[in-house]
């Protein structure tokens, strides 16, 4: 199993039938292909839909998903316009959302829409999905390229939300963002406590109940 | 009185420097026709109203290639390496909105609103410069109406008075942006008799609309 679909398998034990859900692109999508069989949720997409799935039949030109992918509704779905999309979620009403992070830190700080003077795509809706959904989930290698470390004391890149984030899940292990800072609650197989450490500038607490992911 | 006019007569509403609302998400639901329309015109100095800047083959990513846009205001631009490399360069001003925000804003200046205030952007860049007003002890930053000159948006039907029905996620932006222009041009894919719709089924009131083109 590679690195990308363990974080997606993991992803995807954190939601329960009924749940409105939002996934980011990239290692959040992938976590639609691992729901338990007896786990039905439904899916926003915030281009104006909930019901997202995958094609049905032929491609339809006037759908996609919010990267612009030909995309499928399920039967019970709804379309509406952009600003029913934000409400559902700036509202309360999207039980969770997961999202890639280039940098996230122990107060639960995340910053995934710019690295100033390299890359600028802009935030689409990350901002409001961070501070709108009820669970906020990070989605992300553990490291970044060269072993740069992501989990940080302090975000240095510009924010997309301040103290948002609830979870943290990546190919090392999870972390729970509490009123006491970071708690390191699971740990992927083959994985040491040592090599967390080494790959985490965050401080963070050891639960005492720390299991073993599974997935 | 019938709506449809042919697209030259649509065009004469557009001049250089005007600020243009333009419905679609990464292209869909954007009436393609009108911004060729706009492309062949050669106008200059326009500023753009819309989600993103879509691919540069496709919707307004062809006006920002064309170099006709002096300033786009959007929730994003990654899809489109020239809007980035424009923005590098200055020769284009981005300012980067919130999904959500973005959609709120146009909202409130169609609906006679002062603004909106938000939670989303709160402790980030996006905070800078604007008021923030404490409501029952959370902090919201008020946010600005938008509006434009003119609004070019699609829709799949319309009746010959400016009914609009949408078809799938190509909604999108589409009705909001309608509400908040002076001039709206709709381009449509079907155009029928007044009375064949059902006022249940239409999406969008044809009071909004002044004018319709054919795909």
């Amino acid at each position: 199993m590679d690195n990308r679909e363990l974080i997606a398998r993991r992803v995807a034990k954190e939601f329960k039938t009924g749940d409105l859900v939002n996934l980011g692109i990239g290692i959040p999508t992938l976590a639609a292909n691992y729901l338990p069989d007896n786990v039905k949720v439904i899916l926003h997409s915030e281009n104006g839909f909930v019901g997202l799935g995958p094609v049905n039949g032929l491609e339809d030109p006037d759908l996609t998903n919010a990267g612009g992918k030909p995309a499928g509704i399920a039967q019970g779905g709804a379309i509406f316009d952009s600003t029913m999309s934000f409400a559902i979620i700036r509202g309360g009403h999207l039980s969770s959302t997961v999202l890639g992070a280039l940098e996230v830190d122990q107060e639960g700080n995340l910053a995934n829409w710019m690295v100033p003077g390299k890359m600028v795509p802009g935030m689409g809706g990350a901002m409001d999905l961070v501070v709108g959904a009820k669970k906020v989930i990070v989605a992300m290698e553990h490291v970044g390229k060269g072993g740069a470390h992501k989990i940080l004391k302090k975000c240095s890149l510009p924010l997309t939300a301040c103290k948002e984030v609830d979870l943290i899940i990546t190919d090392y292990c999870v972390f729970d963002v509490t009123s006491k800072g970071l708690v390191l609650t699971e740990k992927a197989p083959n994985v040491s406590l040592q090599q967390i450490r080494e790959s985490t500038t965050a401080d963070y607490l050891i639960s005492p109940g720390i299991k073993e992911m599974v997935v | 009185m019938s709506k449809v006019v042919n697209i030259e007569k649509a065009m004469n509403f557009v001049t250089d420097s005007s600020v243009i609302m333009i419905g679609g998400f990464l292209g869909i639901g954007t009436p393609e026709n009108l911004i060729d329309a706009v492309v062949g015109s050669g106008l200059k100095k326009l500023t753009i109203i819309a989600n993103d800047t879509s691919f540069p083959d496709r919707g307004i990513g062809k006006l920002v290639v064309s170099r006709q846009v002096s300033k786009v205001i959007v929730s994003h631009v990654g899809t489109n390496p020239e809007t980035g490399r424009q923005m590098h360069a200055e020769e284009l001003l981005v300012e980067l909105v919130p999904q959500g925000t973005l959609a709120e804003r146009i909202r409130s200046g169609g609906a006679g609103l002062g603004g909106v205030l938000t939670p989303t952007g709160v402790g980030t860049v996006v905070a800078d410069g604007k008021p923030v007003i404490v409501v029952d002890d959370r902090q919201f930053l008020l946010e600005k109406p938008l509006r434009a000159d003119i609004a070019f948006i699609k829709a799949e039907v319309a009746d010959t008075e400016g009914n609009l029905v949408f078809r799938r996620s190509a909604r999108n932006f589409n009705p909001v942006m309608a509400t908040g222009a002076d001039i709206v041009i709709a381009e449509v894919n079907l155009i029928v008799p007044v009375g064949a719709l059902d006022p249940d089924e239409v999406m969008l009131p044809g009071i909004f609309v002044d004018y319709i083109v054919k795909e």
